[in-house]
């Protein structure tokens, strides 16, 4: 059950003053993705990023079972920086909390700063910083892609678990031993990660073997040759 | 598209609640929510006059009371969380039908309880009343970012594109004989997953070409509706000023 609080934190499960300074972090971080994201939202990834947005929308409604009793979702943060890259990808992921959050009262409205924090800025930089990084030793192919999307997936997935770790520690409102809460937290979302890693890893190697030139964490090692060449599906 | 605007929380109804500008309901169910939170916990009167205030609303808004509880059922896994407390919190204990539960985890649970549920009310409240394309446009009116605007425009189009697609490919396979059960409702899901996003792009990338070839600059052409009147925004506002009014006599007292 501590694995949906972490995926929503609702109103009241941290206090106001914590709430609000996560709330001016998240507001001014996205100020910035907002800024750096207009270079990047094109013809191609203004739509793409849409998509994206409203599959991460999507598959966050599917909930797989890890344990007994135990449900997580998908994140979607590395899908969408290997996707889109991190500045709109971030934008996507806050995108998709804002509008859960006031259409589908999902996630408290005053944590609306600490869900972001956690899912679209902390689990997207973590993305994809291990994007970039991988891919610099990883074969540049769909598979390569695949298998970094997995790894990326597992380990951002966990960082977002911790941000509300982080949190909870800060402004929680009970007084619970925090050992546990990171422990639980860390072992549960380890298990999403996987299984949110899988996901990624199939759509994005799928998007990279038959659209390659949509795949925004390619673009940097494509040949300018094949870069025109879009092979209908 | 025509009849894709609506969202499944949203209530078609005629009421001066649905009347109401879109940006300000956002703004009053925004500044509700931070009274209610900033709330101490121990208010209980004040939570209870919060509760009355979201029932004003729901019988303006013409919304049962029975619709707003089975939607309500979204928070149910916090408060599976709030359960937990009382048993795990440390400090101070109380005996209460022979269990032994700690009074700060009590107030905690009761804490995420009122909150959690005053907040979603609010919440399913401007659901009911406004529909995304409106949201959106309301968004937009309070200087929300067009990075952002044009996003959630292309995502909320989507997801029909997304949802109809998801149910063709599962359609096409119960109809050769797939029936899964658990966790192998997965695999399909995973193996598949990679043609359906790509068979909706596709669609969605037509549909995208097609508004650009109309003349789509980023920004959808909202008619130009005059700004709201500040009777709205003083009706609107009547209920995070009340919430308010609560919490300091309530505090004060």
């Amino acid at each position: 059950m501590e694995t949906t609080t972490a995926m929503h934190i609702a109103n009241g499960i941290v206090d106001g003053p914590v709430s609000a300074v996560f709330a001016v972090l998240a507001a001014a971080a996205l100020a910035f993705c907002v800024k750096k994201a207009r270079a990047d939202l094109d013809d191609r990834l203004a739509p793409m990023a849409g998509l994206v947005a409203a599959f991460i929308f999507a598959v966050q409604m599917l909930n797989f079972q890890v344990l007994p009793g135990v449900s997580g979702h998908l994140l979607g943060g590395t899908l969408a920086v290997v996707l889109v890259g991190p500045w709109v990808g971030a934008l996507c992921v806050s995108t998709v909390l804002i509008i859960q959050c006031l259409l589908f009262a999902d996630g408290g409205l005053t944590a609306l700063g600490l869900n972001i924090t956690n899912m679209a800025l902390l689990g997207t930089a973590a993305g994809y910083l291990l994007v970039a990084g991988l891919l610099r030793i990883m074969p540049k192919t769909p598979g390569g892609l695949g298998a970094t999307a997995l790894i990326a997936s597992v380990v951002s997935v966990t960082v977002a678990s911790q941000g509300f770790v982080l949190q909870y520690a800060l402004g929680g409102t009970t007084d619970l031993p925090l050992p546990a809460v990171a422990g639980t937290m860390a072992g549960v979302h380890v298990l999403i990660g996987i299984g949110e890693g899988l996901i990624a890893a199939t759509t994005v190697a799928t998007v990279a073997r038959v659209r390659p030139d949509l795949v925004y964490a390619m673009r940097r090692f494509r040949k300018p040759a094949t870069a025109e060449i879009g092979v209908p599906a | 598209m025509g009849a894709g605007h609506a969202h499944p929380l949203h209530l078609q109804r005629d009421s001066p609640v649905h009347r109401i500008a879109p940006e300000v309901k956002i703004a009053a169910t925004v500044l509700f929510t931070i009274v209610v939170v900033l709330t101490p916990r121990t208010e209980f009167l004040a939570f209870a006059g919060y509760a009355l205030l979201l029932a004003i609303v729901a019988a303006l808004a013409r919304v049962p009371g029975g619709w707003l509880a089975r939607r309500a059922t979204i928070e149910l896994p916090f408060v599976l969380l709030a359960i937990a407390l009382p048993f795990a919190g440390h400090g101070p204990r109380t005996d209460w039908l022979g269990l032994s539960l700690s009074v700060d985890g009590l107030h905690g649970a009761w804490n995420i309880f009122a909150k959690g549920t005053l907040g979603v009310l609010a919440s399913l409240l401007l659901a009911a009343s406004t529909t995304m394309r409106d949201l959106i446009l309301g968004l937009d009116r309070l200087r929300c970012p067009q990075a952002f605007t044009q996003i959630a425009t292309f995502m909320l189009r989507y997801l029909d594109v997304l949802a109809d697609d998801a149910r063709r490919m599962r359609i096409a396979r119960l109809s050769r004989g797939y029936d899964p059960r658990f966790l192998w409702q997965v695999k399909a899901f995973a193996v598949g997953v990679g043609a359906l996003f790509l068979r909706a792009y596709e669609r969605g990338e037509r549909v995208y070409l097609a508004m650009l070839a109309r003349g789509y600059t980023g920004r959808l052409p909202a008619p130009e509706a005059p700004r709201p009147p500040v009777r709205q925004w003083l009706a609107a506002g009547a209920l995070p000023a009340a919430s308010a009014g609560i919490a300091l006599v309530t505090v004060l007292s």
